[in-house]
Formats: structure tokens, C-alpha cells, sequence
């Protein structure tokens, strides 16, 4: 009881964080704090931390395309980027030997985080490249009796988790390879290799929190799944993957699954009850709101919401304070509705009114509510200028609508 | 014992607060601040002196973190973009 009271005393006696106070309409703007200075004149010896700068950036609410590195990730890098930069495959010196330890024990956390062996953990770019490893040599085996499945264990569109278990479940059963992208999945829902007898597994660094440019790709031992390499040369891997392990890299992903194992949980408690919010918050003030996805088998730090009579685009570039997309970074350049919103059945109409809404570890609760009550506005007057809405309002149904051609 | 370890926890806690207002990233700044709130609530009756060591030892580390991190993220060191 000492303690609380003290520690209630400390917490009063602090000065408030120098951070953004929640104001009227344009709190979003102060709630950014620039991280950098602009190119300025004046000599940067005044600096105080932290800078309250006039150029503003958005907030940060697209974790499904990519995610800030965690602090703890750069700290155990740097030292890699700093000074321990040997080559881990050389043999004969300590710069070698230090930065091979250093990769051996990334590999180790990375194999923590799924339940498999460290020998089972193959250092590569990125999930595309593990899933191309993962595939290729089965491409030209295509049978009756299909040698491989593959899954993606939660969609990075709508979040809807797969039945990973269930599905290992029937492929160890039929002896089929069970292959599964997890890299919006792992470090964020419990995945064990061996329970949900997964044969192939794609982890990408960049999705949870660690460095882009790398990844890893899990190959089951046992019982032994071949795969060939995709790139060919000095051997290194296994003589699965060819080239120079980059361990400041691999060091920066093996420290964000070590994070990630730690911080699952409280994660995603505070993840569920950021998203709860959103969607309680938008739905309550606005109708004609659609969820795309399961709402039971979803991960909630994926939200995808369709405003029906609302243009995605023109939502996206109102919306300019916050970094959202309306589906995928890999096809965003086209102009295509998603495939996976086309997929599972969504109307057209709808499916071009969609956006995403991602919410992660350092998302908060100011950044949730700001980007509500904008997404609120700005879809009030998108549909007051839409004719759709109107006729709507009126009570035409448009499917009965006969659009005549000019 | 028990009154300097207390004291000795809430100087850490004190320390890591101030540390962490040293990143200038929003984002940074709010998660560490969240974070060691919640973590020190959440361990607060904690009896065993074992336990308590390791997660004194445990706040310690990720107290050096902050601090250089803090440091790394000045833009002094990270320069104008």
C-alpha cells in the first residue's frame, strides 16, 4: 500500500509529457510531432528532445503493408552495424566468430517463437522469397494427389485468421506438405509448428516490428522436407540459400520475435480493445457500414471497413492526416478493388468503398480516436455530396435502377 | 530491506518515465511511457525477493535501452531528413 500511495505521489509529481494535448477539431494536427527538422538555417545546438517541429506527419494507422522498428530491435542491431560487422561464415578470426554466434542466436529466438528447431530456421530476404522457395519445386508436380497446400494463417487485407490446425490437421493426414505465409500472423497469434503440423512456414521481418530485408522460412526435419534453392553459390544456409547471412539483419529479426513472444499478449489485449473502439465508435455514428471479413476468426489489428456510397479513393486522400490504405501495398498502384474483397463475395459497389484500418504496438488511443472522428466527417460529406446517397435517402432502390447508356 | 527496495523501485520507475520522454517519436515516446506504467501496476505485489530482483534486473537492462535509444533518436543523430 506504501508503495501505491508513493507511487501515485511520483506519478503526480511528474511533469506532464511533453506530448500533444487533446484539443477540438484539429487536435490531429498538434498530435503529430515532427521527428525530424526540416532543412533550417539555424544551427541545431538549441535542440531539446523532444522538438515540437512545424512540418506534421500523418498518423501511422497501415501496420498491414509495414511496421516501425521497436526500440528494442534497433538497440540489439546496432551494435552489428557499428562494430561487430564481420562476415559470420568466415572462419578464422573473432569478427567472424562473434557475428556467426550472433546469427546463431537470432535463429534460436526465431525458432522459439514457433516451436521449431533452430536447424529447421533458413535466413532469406523476405516471406516472398521463403514462399517462392516453398513452391517452386512442387509447381511441376502438380497430381491428383496434390503434393502441398498453402495458407495464409491471417489475411493482411481483412484479418481473418485461418484454421491452421484444422487444415495441418487434414494435410498430415494425407500426406500432403502444409505450407503457411504467416507474416502477418507470427509474433502476434500463438503459432506452434508441431501442434498445428505446419511443414513450411514464410516469416517476414519487417511485419513485426523488425528491419525489412529479411526473413526466414521454416523447413520441417521430421519428417524431412525437401525444397531446392532458389539461389545457388557458396553453400551458406544448408545449401538452401546461398549468400552472405546479414547479421545485423537476422540479429534485428531475432530480437523482434524475442520481443514479440514477450509482448504477445499484452499486445493484443490492447489491440482488441483499440479495434473494439474504432468499430463501436464508427458504427455507432455512421450507418451503412460494412466489416469485410469474419468477425469470429479475425486478427483485430486488421480492420476492413466498406462505406457504402463512398468512393475508397476519395476517402483514402481525405483522410490526408492519416496513413491508411483501402487494401493491399502490393496491388495498390492499380486501381482494381481487392481480389480478397472480390473473393469472399463482396459486392462491387462495395468493395471499391473499402479501407483498411491497421492498429499495432505503439497505436494509441489518441490516434484511434482522431482518425474516427475524421473518418466520421469526411464520410458525412462525401455522402452528402453523393447523388447515390441522396436517391438512397429518398428510398430508391438502386439496384432497381436502370442505368441507361448515352 | 524491503523499504530500499522499495525505494530502489521507485527510483527506477522514476528513471525509466524520464528516460523515456527523451524520444522524439510520439509513438516511441507514448508506447515506453504506457508500457512501464503498466508493467510496474501489473508487478506491483509481488512478494518474492527472487522474482523481485529479476524483474529489477529485467527494468534495468531495459532502462540502458531507452536511454540510448532516446539518444540515437535526437536528430542531432539521425540528421535533417
Amino acid at each position: 500500500m506504501l508503495l501505491r500511495t508513493a507511487w501515485r505521489r511520483v506519478a503526480a509529481a511528474l511533469p506532464a509529457a511533453p506530448g500533444p494535448r487533446p484539443e477540438a477539431p484539429t487536435r490531429g494536427l498538434r498530435l503529430r510531432v515532427a521527428d525530424h527538422a526540416p532543412q533550417s538555417a539555424v544551427p541545431s545546438d538549441t535542440a531539446i528532445a523532444p522538438e515540437m517541429e512545424s512540418v506534421l506527419r500523418p498518423l501511422y494507422m497501415d501496420v498491414q503493408a509495414t511496421t516501425p522498428l521497436d526500440p528494442r530491435v534497433l538497440d540489439a542491431m546496432l551494435p552489428y552495424l557499428v562494430n561487430y560487422y564481420g562476415n559470420p561464415h568466415s572462419r578464422t578470426h573473432a569478427y567472424g566468430w562473434e557475428s556467426e554466434a550472433a546469427m546463431e542466436r537470432a535463429r534460436q529466438q526465431v525458432a522459439s517463437l514457433i516451436g521449431a528447431d533452430p536447424r529447421e530456421i533458413i535466413f532469406t530476404s523476405g516471406a516472398t522469397e521463403s514462399n517462392n522457395i516453398a513452391i517452386k519445386e512442387l509447381e511441376d508436380a502438380i497430381q491428383p494427389d496434390t503434393s502441398l497446400v498453402s495458407i495464409m494463417s491471417v489475411n493482411n487485407e481483412i484479418g481473418v485468421k485461418q484454421p491452421i490446425s484444422e487444415i495441418g490437421q487434414i494435410c498430415s493426414s494425407r500426406k500432403v506438405y502444409f505450407h503457411t505465409d504467416a507474416a502477418q500472423a507470427v509474433g502476434k497469434i500463438p503459432l506452434d509448428v508441431n501442434d498445428m503440423k505446419i511443414d513450411l512456414m514464410s516469416i517476414s521481418g519487417h511485419k513485426i516490428y523488425g528491419p525489412k530485408g529479411v526473413g526466414a522460412i521454416y523447413i520441417r526435419r521430421r519428417p524431412r522436407v525437401r525444397v531446392e534453392a532458389l539461389q545457388s553459390g557458396g553453400g551458406q544456409e544448408r545449401g538452401m540459400r546461398s549468400g552472405t547471412v546479414p547479421t545485423p539483419l537476422v540479429v534485428g529479426l531475432g530480437a523482434a520475435c524475442e520481443v514479440a513472444q514477450q509482448e504477445m499478449e499484452y499486445d493484443h489485449k490492447r489491440i482488441s480493445k483499440l479495434a473494439e473502439r474504432l468499430i463501436q465508435k464508427i458504427m455507432k455514428s455512421l450507418p451503412d457500414v460494412v466489416m469485410n471479413g469474419d468477425p469470429v476468426h479475425h486478427y483485430p489489428g486488421c480492420i476492413n471497413l466498406s462505406f457504402a456510397y463512398v468512393e475508397g479513393e476519395s476517402l483514402l486522400m481525405a483522410l490526408k492526416d492519416v496513413a491508411l490504405s483501402s487494401g493491399s501495398a502490393c496491388t495498390s498502384a492499380s486501381l482494381e478493388p481487392s481480389y480478397v474483397l472480390r473473393a469472399i463475395g463482396t459486392d462491387e459497389d462495395l468493395a471499391h468503398s473499402s479501407i483498411r484500418f491497421g492498429i499495432g504496438r505503439f497505436t494509441t488511443e489518441e490516434e484511434v480516436d482522431y482518425t474516427v472522428e475524421k473518418c466520421i466527417y469526411h464520410v458525412k460529406r462525401l455522402r452528402e455530396m453523393s447523388p447515390l446517397w441522396e436517391m438512397v435517402q429518398d428510398g430508391i432502390d438502386l439496384k432497381s435502377i436502370k442505368w441507361s447508356q448515352h | 530491506m524491503a523499504a530500499s527496495s522499495r525505494a530502489r523501485v521507485l527510483d527506477l520507475y522514476r528513471a525509466m518515465l524520464r528516460e523515456s520522454k527523451q524520444f522524439s517519436a510520439y509513438n516511441y515516446r507514448t508506447y515506453a511511457i504506457r508500457k512501464i506504467r503498466d508493467a510496474f501496476r501489473e508487478n506491483k505485489n509481488v512478494k518474492d525477493p527472487v522474482e523481485i530482483q529479476t524483474l529489477v534486473n529485467k527494468a534495468k537492462r531495459n532502462l540502458e535501452i531507452i536511454h540510448r535509444q532516446g539518444i540515437s533518436s535526437h536528430k542531432t543523430v539521425l540528421g535533417p531528413p
